[in-house]
């Protein structure tokens, strides 16, 4: 064999064997030349880390202190918990490694946590010892600082009153989309309604001034602050303060008839007096809409002399175009026309005659700006001036004879709205964002408006159709806000009253499928309806487009409908 | 007779003591305690001699000698070699050496019969080694370290060898040197026996942190009580009883 040739030394005599320094029992000689037990007596590698320490504990939510200053919230045993209690030993561990760490029972209420920790440390050259230890963490119990301040009352340090002094809602129904859209309602606390508008409550000052200069950014406002006092300390210098931010909009909405006081109405381009408010952004535009000249009047301009709207969109009558024919100019989506119209109630036609006013026909002839949508037969809406009776000093200063008997504002969908369909899109709220108790059982109101119920929150209702409407007829201010699929149209009354044998395919159905809405409008034109209404729709009627909708996410998983779902 | 010293808080008494089985070299230190361990042991039998080596104080790893010589490294001043010489015995010659590897201590181990060198060491050197300490020379490695005097410590009666020296090393050396050799430890657990450790056929001086067993271990090996194997192994029983109880 050819191994025999080469000298092999044996098992035994490769071995080495010599005595422990500590015990003398026979050992392999290692780096310490100790055996495991007297290295281990020798040595502690655990030295210099605490085996108790604290840990503090909310009572109010149960969060855990995570120094700095973080509190966190874990369970018991679980992982977050493990390193909030390792972290209570960081330093001295980060001298070792760290092998295992897990959680000895404890009995919950004994306010101890026990952690075994297993570590391992070089303690010579080529020589790793591996020590196991139990950390004992004694919880103590006390406050975090949001509870403190719960407890305290305490709860905002900073407010934000908006109000808005109009007897309608529909500018906070617009605020709280554009709130949602911007997302500025995140750092707040609570809001609450009060008279003539909302309360924003947040809990520090910062938050509140972002939420001023939103609100600057959207609306013409003033904005005066103020602060309280609380508490001061004179001998580290330091005061406690609660600020409030006290926010006025401008009193001028959308649509409403506007008098400009003769010495303004001279200043801003000689503008005729007698105009009507054709948006509000960040300023107010006002439009004449007898010569399409129009002027923008931002907050600080108006705010030095402040007036107040004529007629608001409450006083608003509906006419019937008779006749319309462009007269020339035309400024962006107005063209200025001369138009016919009639009064449009149950008093239209002979409510001319009894007044004695638009000729023996009741036919008033008036300029209006909307003459690209308009067409003979339409319906629109308009202040009749020559019936109205306005209390102000600026109308009395205008010229009786220049001033129109009507100013039409803008067109109406009677017909359509009768039907009282249900709209395959919707709007988020505030309220519901905050996951309000009021809300989830079936309380009055929308979102944070008209939650006072009776009288207020009807009338709360009545401007949300109102501002729903505004947002189908106007594309731009739509663009402003944020719609949502309606995840399921309401089974209202209307669909039963619509459904015969020949109602064969429901709205139900066809909204889930991504269908136009337009061809829905056709088929309900077919179906027989219990209504006498049997006249065309407006063609031109507004529709939105399904691209235009944004999915909600947020809502749980429903399944798909599956066509006849509901039938037979 | 094992001992335990210190030199200076320093318990590598090794590095500055050299004992011979005719006299004894300690350094200079700024008390005369580490001196006075010696002398209390080998007083009116050996002298005790206090000098430096070139200078320093680490006597015991610059020079190599046994009964018949003492070898000096060529660092070592005339005044030291003068005063070395007055103080020796007449019998023991003094002799010093012109090497690269001027450490003799680390890299010469001896007896009075055999030295182990370092195997890198000059042939001349080796010749004067040879006649010096009238010795056969070994060029040799202990535990595959080349600094044969820093890791074993030798005396007529036997050897302690680094702990990592196998058993068929330990045979083979003991085969050269005709005593019998044991893997140990001093000054708990060190593996450095030439600076823990000086012996000669009666005594041994350890360094402070040198643990019971390993006295019994060194006064076994070097059999300075007389005792046979089943003693130290008694003694080895009674000591760790001792370390426990």
């Amino acid at each position: 064999m050819a191994s025999a040739m080469h000298y092999v030394p044996d098992a035994f005599a490769s071995q080495t064997a010599i005595l422990c320094a500590e015990c003398g029992i026979v050992i392999q000689p290692n780096g310490a030349n100790m055996c495991i037990g007297c290295l281990r007596n020798s040595v502690d590698i655990t030295e210099g880390i605490p085996k108790e320490t604290n840990l503090n504990n909310c009572r109010g939510c149960e969060r855990w202190f995570a120094p700095p200053a973080n509190w966190q919230a874990a369970a018991l045993e679980s992982q977050d918990l493990l390193s909030i209690c390792l972290k209570k030993i960081a330093k001295p561990l980060s001298k070792v490694r760290l092998i295992n760490a897990k959680f000895l029972w404890t009995e919950p209420h004994s306010k101890r946590l026990k952690v075994e920790v297993t570590i391992q440390k070089e303690i010579l050259t080529n020589t790793v010892l591996q020590q196991t230890f139990v950390l004992l963490l004694i919880v103590h119990g006390g406050q975090c600082p949001d509870c403190a301040r719960l407890a305290a009352k305490n709860t905002w340090k900073a407010s934000v009153q908006v109000r808005q002094k109009v007897n309608h809602k529909r500018t906070f129904l617009f605020l709280e989309q554009l709130i949602l859209k911007h997302n500025a309602h995140k750092d707040c606390l609570s809001i609450s309604e009060k008279k003539d508008g909302l309360d924003f409550f947040y809990a520090d000052r910062n938050s509140a001034i972002k939420m001023t200069e939103f609100l600057n950014g959207v609306v013409p406002i003033r904005i005066k602050a103020s602060e309280q006092l609380i508490s001061s300390d004179t001998h580290n210098n330091t005061a406690n303060y609660k600020f409030t931010y006290s926010i006025e909009i401008v009193p001028i909405c959308k649509d409403d008839l506007v008098v400009i006081p003769p010495k303004l109405a001279k200043q801003w381009g000689n503008i005729n007096p007698l105009t009507f408010c054709s948006r509000v952004g960040n300023s107010i535009h006002l439009m004449d809409p007898s010569t399409l000249q129009h002027t923008d009047v931002a907050a600080p301009l108006y705010w030095r002399q402040p007036f107040d709207s004529l007629a608001t969109v409450r006083d608003l009558v509906e006419f019937i175009v008779l006749d319309i024919e462009p007269s020339g100019p035309v400024k962006g989506k107005f063209v200025l026309a001369d138009a016919q119209v009639v009064r449009n109630s149950g008093s239209g036609a002979t409510a001319g005659d009894e007044d004695g006013m638009g000729g023996g026909d009741g036919i008033f002839h008036t300029r209006t700006h909307l003459g690209a949508i308009l067409q003979p037969g339409d319906t629109v809406l308009g202040f009749h001036i020559s019936k109205a009776n306005y209390n102000s000093d600026a109308f009395e200063c205008l010229d009786p004879t220049r001033t129109p008997d009507v100013v039409l504002v803008k067109k109406t969908y009677p017909n359509r709205r009768k039907k009282s369909k249900p709209r395959n899109w919707k709007l988020k709220s505030i309220a519901v964002e905050a996951d309000d108790m009021a809300h989830q059982t079936g309380g009055v109101g929308r979102g944070a408006l008209g939650r006072r119920g009776g009288v207020d929150s009807q009338k709360v209702e009545k401007d949300y159709e109102l501002f729903l409407r505004d947002l189908e007829e106007d594309p731009e201010f739509r663009s402003a806000v944020n719609l949502y699929k309606a995840e399921k149209p309401s089974t209202d009354v209307n669909m039963t009253a619509g459904s015969g044998l020949g109602g064969k395919k429901q709205n139900t159905v066809r909204m889930a499928n991504d269908m136009e809405i337009e061809e829905d409008a056709d088929e309900a034109e077919e179906q027989p309806e219990d209504d006498d209404d049997m006249e065309e729709e407006e063609a031109d009627f507004p529709d939105i487009e399904l691209h235009e909708l944004l999915e909600d996410l947020a809502i749980e998983e429903e399944p798909v409908y599956g066509p006849q779902e509901d039938e037979e | 007779m094992a001992v335990r010293a210190q030199f200076e808080n320093s318990s590598d008494i090794g590095v500055f003591a050299k004992l011979t089985n005719s006299y004894c070299l300690t350094a200079l230190a700024s008390s005369s305690n580490f001196y006075s361990v010696f002398e209390a042991e080998l007083q009116d039998v050996i002298p005790v001699i206090h000098t430096t080596i070139a200078g320093t104080r680490i006597v015991g790893r610059l020079t190599a000698g046994n009964r018949h010589g003492l070898l000096v490294p060529s660092t070592t001043t005339d005044q030291e070699l003068q005063h070395l010489r007055n103080a020796l015995p007449e019998e023991v010659a003094i002799q010093r050496i012109e090497e690269r590897l001027s450490a003799l201590g680390n890299v010469i181990a001896c007896n009075d019969y055999v030295a182990l060198v370092h195997p890198d060491i000059d042939r001349e050197t080796e010749e004067i080694i040879a006649d010096t300490l009238k010795v056969e020379v070994f060029r040799q490695t202990v535990a595959s370290n080349v600094l044969v005097g820093s890791y074993c410590a030798l005396s007529n009666q036997g050897g302690l060898v680094h702990p990592k020296t196998s058993r068929s090393e330990q045979d083979e050396l003991s085969s050269l040197l005709q005593v019998p050799l044991v893997a140990g430890t001093v000054n708990r657990g060190s593996d450095v026996i030439g600076a823990g450790l000086v012996v000669n056929d009666w005594c041994a001086f350890t360094g402070i942190d040198t643990t019971a067993t390993e006295i019994s271990v060194i006064e076994a090996t070097f059999k300075l009580q007389g005792q046979t194997q089943s003693a130290v192994i008694n003694e080895m029983r009674d000591s760790l009883i001792d370390n426990y109880a």
